[in-house]
Protein backbone atom coordinates (compact mmCIF):
# COMPACT_ATOMS: atom_id res chain seq x y z
CA UNK A 1 0.00 0.00 0.00
CA UNK A 2 2.66 2.64 0.87
CA UNK A 3 4.41 1.67 -2.35
CA UNK A 4 1.38 2.60 -4.42
CA UNK A 5 1.10 5.94 -2.64
CA UNK A 6 4.79 6.64 -3.25
CA UNK A 7 4.49 5.72 -6.91
CA UNK A 8 1.41 7.91 -7.41
CA UNK A 9 3.24 10.85 -5.80
CA UNK A 10 6.16 10.10 -8.09
CA UNK A 11 3.73 10.18 -11.00
CA UNK A 12 2.51 13.65 -10.04
CA UNK A 13 6.08 14.90 -9.62
CA UNK A 14 7.08 13.46 -12.98
CA UNK A 15 4.21 15.22 -14.74
CA UNK A 16 4.95 18.57 -13.10
CA UNK A 17 8.63 18.35 -14.01
CA UNK A 18 7.73 17.28 -17.54
CA UNK A 19 5.33 20.16 -18.15
CA UNK A 20 7.69 22.72 -16.59
CA UNK A 21 10.45 21.40 -18.82
CA UNK A 22 8.23 21.73 -21.87
CA UNK A 23 7.25 25.27 -20.92
CA UNK A 24 10.92 26.18 -20.60
CA UNK A 25 11.73 24.67 -24.00
CA UNK A 26 8.80 26.58 -25.52
CA UNK A 27 9.99 29.90 -24.01
CA UNK A 28 13.54 29.34 -25.24
CA UNK A 29 12.19 28.49 -28.69
CA UNK A 30 10.08 31.68 -28.66
CA UNK A 31 13.13 33.81 -27.81
CA UNK A 32 15.15 32.00 -30.49
CA UNK A 33 12.45 32.82 -33.08
CA UNK A 34 12.52 36.50 -32.05
CA UNK A 35 16.32 36.61 -32.25
CA UNK A 36 16.41 34.97 -35.67
CA UNK A 37 13.58 37.00 -37.23
CA UNK A 38 16.03 39.53 -38.68
CA UNK A 39 16.32 37.49 -41.88
CA UNK A 40 12.59 37.28 -42.44
CA UNK A 41 12.19 41.03 -41.90
CA UNK A 42 14.96 41.77 -44.37
CA UNK A 43 13.65 39.28 -46.95
CA UNK A 44 10.07 40.41 -46.55
CA UNK A 45 8.68 38.42 -49.50
CA UNK A 46 8.98 35.32 -47.28
CA UNK A 47 6.55 36.95 -44.85
CA UNK A 48 4.29 38.11 -47.69
CA UNK A 49 3.95 34.52 -48.93
CA UNK A 50 2.89 33.41 -45.44
CA UNK A 51 0.59 36.43 -45.06
CA UNK A 52 -1.26 35.12 -48.08
CA UNK A 53 -1.78 31.69 -46.51
CA UNK A 54 -2.60 32.81 -42.97
CA UNK A 55 -4.28 36.18 -43.57
CA UNK A 56 -5.89 36.30 -47.01
CA UNK A 57 -7.18 32.73 -46.95
CA UNK A 58 -8.70 33.29 -43.48
CA UNK A 59 -10.69 36.29 -44.77
CA UNK A 60 -13.72 34.30 -45.94
CA UNK A 61 -14.36 32.55 -42.63
CA UNK A 62 -13.75 35.78 -40.66
CA UNK A 63 -16.07 37.88 -42.84
CA UNK A 64 -18.90 35.33 -42.88
CA UNK A 65 -18.76 34.54 -39.17
CA UNK A 66 -18.45 38.23 -38.26
CA UNK A 67 -21.57 38.99 -40.29
CA UNK A 68 -23.57 36.22 -38.66
CA UNK A 69 -22.38 36.97 -35.13
CA UNK A 70 -23.41 40.61 -35.61
CA UNK A 71 -26.79 39.60 -37.01
CA UNK A 72 -27.49 37.27 -34.07
CA UNK A 73 -26.38 39.95 -31.60
CA UNK A 74 -28.72 42.44 -33.27
CA UNK A 75 -31.67 40.05 -33.15
CA UNK A 76 -31.16 38.96 -29.54
CA UNK A 77 -30.36 42.47 -28.35
CA UNK A 78 -33.47 43.82 -30.05
CA UNK A 79 -35.68 41.13 -28.49
CA UNK A 80 -34.49 42.03 -24.99
CA UNK A 81 -34.16 45.80 -25.36
CA UNK A 82 -37.59 46.35 -26.90
CA UNK A 83 -39.16 45.11 -23.65
CA UNK A 84 -37.77 48.25 -22.05
CA UNK A 85 -38.58 50.46 -25.00
CA UNK A 86 -34.94 51.23 -25.66
CA UNK A 87 -34.41 49.30 -28.88
CA UNK A 88 -32.37 52.18 -30.31
CA UNK A 89 -29.60 51.22 -27.87
CA UNK A 90 -29.10 48.01 -29.87
CA UNK A 91 -26.32 49.72 -31.84
CA UNK A 92 -24.44 50.38 -28.63
CA UNK A 93 -24.89 46.79 -27.52
CA UNK A 94 -23.69 45.32 -30.82
CA UNK A 95 -20.72 47.68 -31.20
CA UNK A 96 -19.48 47.47 -27.63
CA UNK A 97 -19.70 43.70 -27.36
CA UNK A 98 -17.99 43.27 -30.73
CA UNK A 99 -15.22 45.83 -30.31
CA UNK A 100 -14.37 44.94 -26.73
CA UNK A 101 -14.78 41.17 -26.62
CA UNK A 102 -16.29 39.19 -29.46
CA UNK A 103 -14.24 40.71 -32.27
CA UNK A 104 -10.80 39.89 -30.87
CA UNK A 105 -11.80 36.64 -29.12
CA UNK A 106 -13.94 34.93 -31.78
CA UNK A 107 -11.61 36.06 -34.56
CA UNK A 108 -8.69 34.63 -32.57
CA UNK A 109 -10.48 31.32 -31.98
CA UNK A 110 -11.27 31.05 -35.70
CA UNK A 111 -7.74 32.08 -36.58
CA UNK A 112 -6.31 29.40 -34.26
CA UNK A 113 -8.35 26.66 -35.86
CA UNK A 114 -7.99 27.93 -39.42
CA UNK A 115 -4.39 29.17 -39.59
CA UNK A 116 -2.72 27.91 -36.40
CA UNK A 117 -3.51 24.27 -37.15
CA UNK A 118 -2.25 24.71 -40.73
CA UNK A 119 1.03 26.20 -39.50
CA UNK A 120 1.57 23.32 -37.06
CA UNK A 121 0.73 20.65 -39.62
CA UNK A 122 2.99 22.21 -42.23
CA UNK A 123 6.02 22.60 -39.97
CA UNK A 124 5.42 19.20 -38.36
CA UNK A 125 5.24 17.47 -41.73
CA UNK A 126 8.36 19.30 -42.92
CA UNK A 127 10.09 17.93 -39.85
CA UNK A 128 8.68 14.41 -40.35
CA UNK A 129 9.86 14.30 -43.97
CA UNK A 130 13.26 15.65 -42.83
CA UNK A 131 13.03 18.83 -44.90
CA UNK A 132 14.11 20.85 -41.85
CA UNK A 133 17.13 18.58 -41.33
CA UNK A 134 18.00 18.93 -45.04
CA UNK A 135 17.89 22.72 -44.71
CA UNK A 136 20.23 22.49 -41.75
CA UNK A 137 22.62 20.39 -43.87
CA UNK A 138 22.64 23.15 -46.50
CA UNK A 139 23.53 25.69 -43.79
CA UNK A 140 20.09 27.29 -44.04
CA UNK A 141 18.70 27.93 -40.57
CA UNK A 142 15.19 26.38 -40.53
CA UNK A 143 14.07 28.69 -37.72
CA UNK A 144 15.01 31.81 -39.67
CA UNK A 145 13.80 30.46 -43.03
CA UNK A 146 10.63 28.51 -42.08
CA UNK A 147 9.49 29.39 -38.56
CA UNK A 148 10.07 33.16 -38.24
CA UNK A 149 8.17 34.21 -41.43
CA UNK A 150 5.14 32.18 -40.33
CA UNK A 151 5.31 33.71 -36.87
CA UNK A 152 5.44 37.29 -38.14
CA UNK A 153 2.73 36.70 -40.74
CA UNK A 154 0.41 35.48 -37.99
CA UNK A 155 1.25 38.37 -35.69
CA UNK A 156 0.60 40.92 -38.47
CA UNK A 157 -2.63 39.42 -39.80
CA UNK A 158 -4.42 38.82 -36.47
CA UNK A 159 -5.23 42.50 -35.60
CA UNK A 160 -6.46 43.12 -39.14
CA UNK A 161 -8.68 40.05 -39.04
CA UNK A 162 -10.13 41.09 -35.67
CA UNK A 163 -10.89 44.60 -36.98
CA UNK A 164 -12.53 43.17 -40.12
CA UNK A 165 -14.57 40.82 -37.90
CA UNK A 166 -15.82 43.73 -35.77
CA UNK A 167 -16.72 45.86 -38.79
CA UNK A 168 -18.61 43.00 -40.42
CA UNK A 169 -20.37 42.35 -37.11
CA UNK A 170 -21.50 45.96 -36.79
CA UNK A 171 -22.67 45.83 -40.40
CA UNK A 172 -24.58 42.60 -39.69
CA UNK A 173 -26.24 44.19 -36.67
CA UNK A 174 -27.13 47.24 -38.76
CA UNK A 175 -28.56 45.01 -41.48
CA UNK A 176 -30.84 43.08 -39.12
CA UNK A 177 -32.01 45.85 -36.80
CA UNK A 178 -32.18 48.89 -39.11
CA UNK A 179 -32.88 47.39 -42.53
CA UNK A 180 -35.03 44.37 -41.60
CA UNK A 181 -36.65 45.29 -38.27
CA UNK A 182 -36.75 49.05 -38.76
CA UNK A 183 -34.95 50.58 -35.78
CA UNK A 184 -34.29 54.27 -36.39
CA UNK A 185 -31.02 54.61 -38.31
CA UNK A 186 -29.97 57.93 -36.79
CA UNK A 187 -30.28 56.83 -33.18
CA UNK A 188 -28.65 53.48 -34.01
CA UNK A 189 -25.46 55.24 -35.14
CA UNK A 190 -25.51 58.20 -32.76
CA UNK A 191 -26.02 56.11 -29.61
CA UNK A 192 -23.26 53.80 -30.79
CA UNK A 193 -20.92 56.71 -31.46
CA UNK A 194 -21.52 58.36 -28.11
CA UNK A 195 -20.99 55.10 -26.22
CA UNK A 196 -17.92 53.71 -28.02
CA UNK A 197 -14.73 55.43 -26.96
CA UNK A 198 -11.64 55.32 -29.17
CA UNK A 199 -9.11 54.97 -26.40
CA UNK A 200 -10.98 52.65 -24.04
CA UNK A 201 -12.82 50.40 -26.45
CA UNK A 202 -11.24 50.35 -29.89
CA UNK A 203 -7.60 50.69 -28.87
CA UNK A 204 -7.98 48.10 -26.11
CA UNK A 205 -9.63 45.67 -28.53
CA UNK A 206 -6.77 46.22 -30.96
CA UNK A 207 -4.18 45.57 -28.22
CA UNK A 208 -6.05 42.39 -27.25
CA UNK A 209 -5.95 41.07 -30.80
CA UNK A 210 -2.19 41.77 -30.99
CA UNK A 211 -1.63 39.70 -27.83
CA UNK A 212 -3.78 36.88 -29.23
CA UNK A 213 -1.86 36.93 -32.52
CA UNK A 214 1.47 36.51 -30.73
CA UNK A 215 0.09 33.75 -28.47
CA UNK A 216 -1.56 31.71 -31.24
CA UNK A 217 1.34 31.75 -33.67
CA UNK A 218 3.94 31.16 -30.95
CA UNK A 219 2.01 28.06 -29.84
CA UNK A 220 1.45 26.92 -33.43
CA UNK A 221 5.07 27.16 -34.56
CA UNK A 222 6.37 25.58 -31.35
CA UNK A 223 3.97 22.62 -31.54
CA UNK A 224 4.92 22.09 -35.19
CA UNK A 225 8.65 22.30 -34.52
CA UNK A 226 8.36 20.08 -31.44
CA UNK A 227 6.09 17.44 -33.02
CA UNK A 228 7.31 13.82 -33.03
CA UNK A 229 8.27 13.04 -36.66
CA UNK A 230 5.47 10.55 -37.26
CA UNK A 231 1.99 10.77 -38.75
CA UNK A 232 0.52 10.29 -35.27
CA UNK A 233 2.84 12.90 -33.80
CA UNK A 234 1.85 15.56 -36.33
CA UNK A 235 -1.86 14.92 -35.83
CA UNK A 236 -1.42 15.10 -32.04
CA UNK A 237 0.53 18.35 -32.33
CA UNK A 238 -2.18 19.90 -34.54
CA UNK A 239 -4.85 18.99 -32.02
CA UNK A 240 -2.75 20.39 -29.18
CA UNK A 241 -2.29 23.66 -31.06
CA UNK A 242 -6.02 24.22 -31.40
CA UNK A 243 -6.83 23.16 -27.82
CA UNK A 244 -3.96 25.01 -26.14
CA UNK A 245 -4.34 28.22 -28.10
CA UNK A 246 -8.12 28.30 -27.53
CA UNK A 247 -7.60 27.93 -23.79
CA UNK A 248 -4.80 30.50 -23.80
CA UNK A 249 -6.97 32.98 -25.74
CA UNK A 250 -9.81 32.71 -23.25
CA UNK A 251 -7.53 32.90 -20.21
CA UNK A 252 -5.51 35.78 -21.64
CA UNK A 253 -8.74 37.58 -22.52
CA UNK A 254 -9.84 37.50 -18.91
CA UNK A 255 -6.48 38.80 -17.67
CA UNK A 256 -6.34 41.58 -20.29
CA UNK A 257 -9.96 42.59 -19.64
CA UNK A 258 -9.28 42.74 -15.91
CA UNK A 259 -6.36 45.09 -16.55
CA UNK A 260 -8.03 47.23 -19.23
CA UNK A 261 -11.57 47.75 -18.04
CA UNK A 262 -11.18 47.73 -14.28
CA UNK A 263 -12.27 51.07 -12.87
CA UNK A 264 -13.65 52.23 -16.21
CA UNK A 265 -17.33 52.92 -15.87
CA UNK B 1 0.83 30.84 -57.55
CA UNK B 2 2.50 33.81 -59.21
CA UNK B 3 4.49 36.16 -56.98
CA UNK B 4 2.68 39.24 -58.26
CA UNK B 5 -0.84 37.85 -57.72
CA UNK B 6 0.12 36.86 -54.21
CA UNK B 7 1.51 40.35 -53.57
CA UNK B 8 -1.72 41.83 -54.90
CA UNK B 9 -3.89 39.73 -52.57
CA UNK B 10 -1.75 40.48 -49.54
CA UNK B 11 -1.79 44.20 -50.42
CA UNK B 12 -5.59 44.08 -50.70
CA UNK B 13 -5.79 42.25 -47.36
CA UNK B 14 -3.68 44.88 -45.60
CA UNK B 15 -5.70 47.72 -47.16
CA UNK B 16 -8.98 46.11 -46.09
CA UNK B 17 -7.60 45.62 -42.59
CA UNK B 18 -6.51 49.25 -42.26
CA UNK B 19 -9.84 50.39 -43.72
CA UNK B 20 -11.64 48.28 -41.09
CA UNK B 21 -9.63 49.95 -38.34
CA UNK B 22 -10.46 53.38 -39.82
CA UNK B 23 -14.17 52.53 -39.98
CA UNK B 24 -14.08 51.36 -36.37
CA UNK B 25 -12.43 54.52 -35.11
CA UNK B 26 -14.32 57.05 -37.26
CA UNK B 27 -17.77 55.57 -37.84
CA UNK B 28 -18.22 53.41 -34.75
CA UNK B 29 -16.05 55.28 -32.27
CA UNK B 30 -16.60 58.78 -33.65
CA UNK B 31 -13.04 59.91 -33.05
CA UNK B 32 -13.35 63.36 -34.64
CA UNK B 33 -16.23 64.84 -32.64
CA UNK B 34 -14.29 66.03 -29.67
CA UNK B 35 -10.60 66.84 -29.84
CA UNK B 36 -9.22 67.26 -26.32
CA UNK B 37 -5.91 68.75 -27.50
CA UNK B 38 -7.29 72.31 -27.45
CA UNK B 39 -9.28 72.56 -24.30
CA UNK B 40 -9.54 74.42 -21.03
CA UNK B 41 -10.49 73.07 -17.63
CA UNK B 42 -13.04 74.52 -15.24
CA UNK B 43 -14.25 73.18 -11.93
CA UNK B 44 -17.54 73.24 -10.12
CA UNK B 45 -18.67 72.26 -6.63
CA UNK B 46 -21.78 70.13 -6.46
CA UNK B 47 -23.69 69.17 -3.34
CA UNK B 48 -24.58 65.79 -4.82
CA UNK B 49 -23.37 64.39 -8.11
CA UNK B 50 -25.74 61.37 -8.15
CA UNK B 51 -24.43 58.89 -10.70
CA UNK B 52 -22.14 61.25 -12.63
CA UNK B 53 -18.99 59.51 -13.82
CA UNK B 54 -15.63 60.53 -15.24
CA UNK B 55 -15.82 60.84 -19.08
CA UNK B 56 -19.49 61.87 -18.90
CA UNK B 57 -20.36 64.54 -21.49
CA UNK B 58 -20.68 68.24 -20.74
CA UNK B 59 -23.40 69.76 -22.90
CA UNK B 60 -24.44 73.26 -23.78
CA UNK B 61 -27.98 73.36 -25.22
CA UNK B 62 -27.69 69.62 -25.80
CA UNK B 63 -24.48 69.85 -27.85
CA UNK B 64 -21.42 68.07 -26.44
CA UNK B 65 -18.86 70.76 -25.62
CA UNK B 66 -16.57 68.80 -23.30
CA UNK B 67 -16.06 65.93 -20.91
CA UNK B 68 -15.86 65.42 -17.15
CA UNK B 69 -12.21 64.66 -16.45
CA UNK B 70 -12.06 64.32 -12.68
CA UNK B 71 -14.34 63.98 -9.67
CA UNK B 72 -12.96 64.57 -6.16
CA UNK B 73 -14.47 64.84 -2.72
CA UNK B 74 -13.49 68.01 -0.84
CA UNK B 75 -13.00 67.70 2.92
CA UNK B 76 -13.11 71.50 3.36
CA UNK B 77 -16.58 72.08 1.99
CA UNK B 78 -17.83 68.45 2.10
CA UNK B 79 -19.05 68.48 -1.45
CA UNK B 80 -17.91 67.08 -4.79
CA UNK B 81 -15.40 68.99 -6.94
CA UNK B 82 -15.99 68.14 -10.59
CA UNK B 83 -13.35 69.10 -13.15
CA UNK B 84 -14.58 69.55 -16.71
CA UNK B 85 -12.47 69.91 -19.81
CA UNK B 86 -14.20 72.08 -22.42
CA UNK B 87 -13.33 72.55 -26.07
CA UNK B 88 -11.65 75.94 -26.43
CA UNK B 89 -13.93 76.81 -29.37
CA UNK B 90 -16.75 77.20 -26.84
CA UNK B 91 -16.43 79.92 -24.21
CA UNK B 92 -19.00 80.51 -21.50
CA UNK B 93 -19.73 83.63 -19.40
CA UNK B 94 -18.59 83.76 -15.81
CA UNK B 95 -22.09 83.36 -14.37
CA UNK B 96 -22.84 80.16 -16.30
CA UNK B 97 -25.17 77.78 -14.53
CA UNK B 98 -23.97 74.13 -14.35
CA UNK B 99 -26.48 71.43 -13.47
CA UNK B 100 -26.34 67.66 -13.47
CA UNK B 101 -29.06 66.29 -15.72
CA UNK B 102 -30.16 62.88 -16.93
CA UNK B 103 -30.69 61.99 -20.58
CA UNK B 104 -33.94 60.10 -20.82
CA UNK B 105 -35.59 58.25 -17.98
CA UNK B 106 -32.84 55.72 -17.39
CA UNK B 107 -30.05 57.32 -19.38
CA UNK B 108 -26.59 58.43 -18.39
CA UNK B 109 -26.02 61.61 -16.39
CA UNK B 110 -24.31 64.64 -17.89
CA UNK B 111 -23.55 68.23 -16.99
CA UNK B 112 -25.69 70.84 -18.71
CA UNK B 113 -24.29 74.36 -19.01
CA UNK B 114 -26.72 77.27 -19.28
CA UNK B 115 -24.98 80.52 -20.22
CA UNK B 116 -25.53 83.63 -18.11
CA UNK B 117 -25.23 87.27 -19.09
CA UNK B 118 -21.79 88.19 -17.73
CA UNK B 119 -19.32 89.95 -20.06
CA UNK B 120 -16.29 88.15 -18.57
CA UNK B 121 -15.69 84.66 -19.93
CA UNK B 122 -14.56 81.58 -17.99
CA UNK B 123 -10.83 80.89 -18.29
CA UNK B 124 -8.69 77.80 -17.67
CA UNK B 125 -8.77 76.91 -13.97
CA UNK B 126 -11.86 79.00 -13.18
CA UNK B 127 -14.69 77.82 -11.00
CA UNK B 128 -18.38 77.77 -11.84
CA UNK B 129 -20.16 79.40 -8.92
CA UNK B 130 -23.76 78.48 -9.70
CA UNK B 131 -24.37 74.75 -9.65
CA UNK B 132 -27.39 72.53 -9.39
CA UNK B 133 -27.09 69.04 -7.93
CA UNK B 134 -28.32 65.81 -9.41
CA UNK B 135 -31.85 64.78 -8.65
CA UNK B 136 -31.89 61.92 -6.21
CA UNK B 137 -35.09 59.92 -6.24
CA UNK B 138 -35.19 59.35 -2.48
CA UNK B 139 -34.84 63.08 -1.78
CA UNK B 140 -37.61 63.89 -4.27
CA UNK B 141 -39.96 61.39 -2.65
CA UNK B 142 -38.97 62.64 0.78
CA UNK B 143 -39.72 66.26 -0.19
CA UNK B 144 -43.02 65.22 -1.73
CA UNK B 145 -44.08 63.39 1.45
CA UNK B 146 -42.96 66.33 3.56
CA UNK B 147 -45.01 68.76 1.47
CA UNK B 148 -48.03 66.49 1.67
CA UNK B 149 -47.71 66.33 5.46
CA UNK B 150 -47.37 70.12 5.65
CA UNK B 151 -50.50 70.52 3.51
CA UNK B 152 -52.51 68.24 5.79
CA UNK B 153 -51.30 70.15 8.88
CA UNK B 154 -52.40 73.52 7.50
CA UNK B 155 -55.89 72.26 6.80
Amino acid sequence: MPRRIVSSIQNIGHRVIESTWRLGVASRFFILVLLKSGTSLRRFNLVIRELYFTGVLSLIIIVVSGLFVGMVLGLQGYETLQKYGSESAVGTLVALSLVRELGPVVAALLFASRAGSAITAEIGLMKATEQLAAMGMMAVDPIARVVAPRFWAGVISMPFLAAIFSVMGVFGGYLVTVVFIGVDEGSFWSQMQSAVDFRFDILNGFIKSCFFGVAITAIAVFEGYDAPPTAEGVSGATTRTVVTSSLVILGLDFILTAFMFRGVS
Amino acid sequence: MQRTTMDLWVGLFVIIGIAALMVLSLKVGNLNVYNPSQSYAITGNFENIGGLKVRAPVKGAGVVVGRVTDIQFSTQTYDAVVTMSLDSRFTFPKDTFASILTSGLLGEQYIGLAAGGDEVMLKDGDKVMKTNSAMVLEELIGRFLFDKAAENDSL
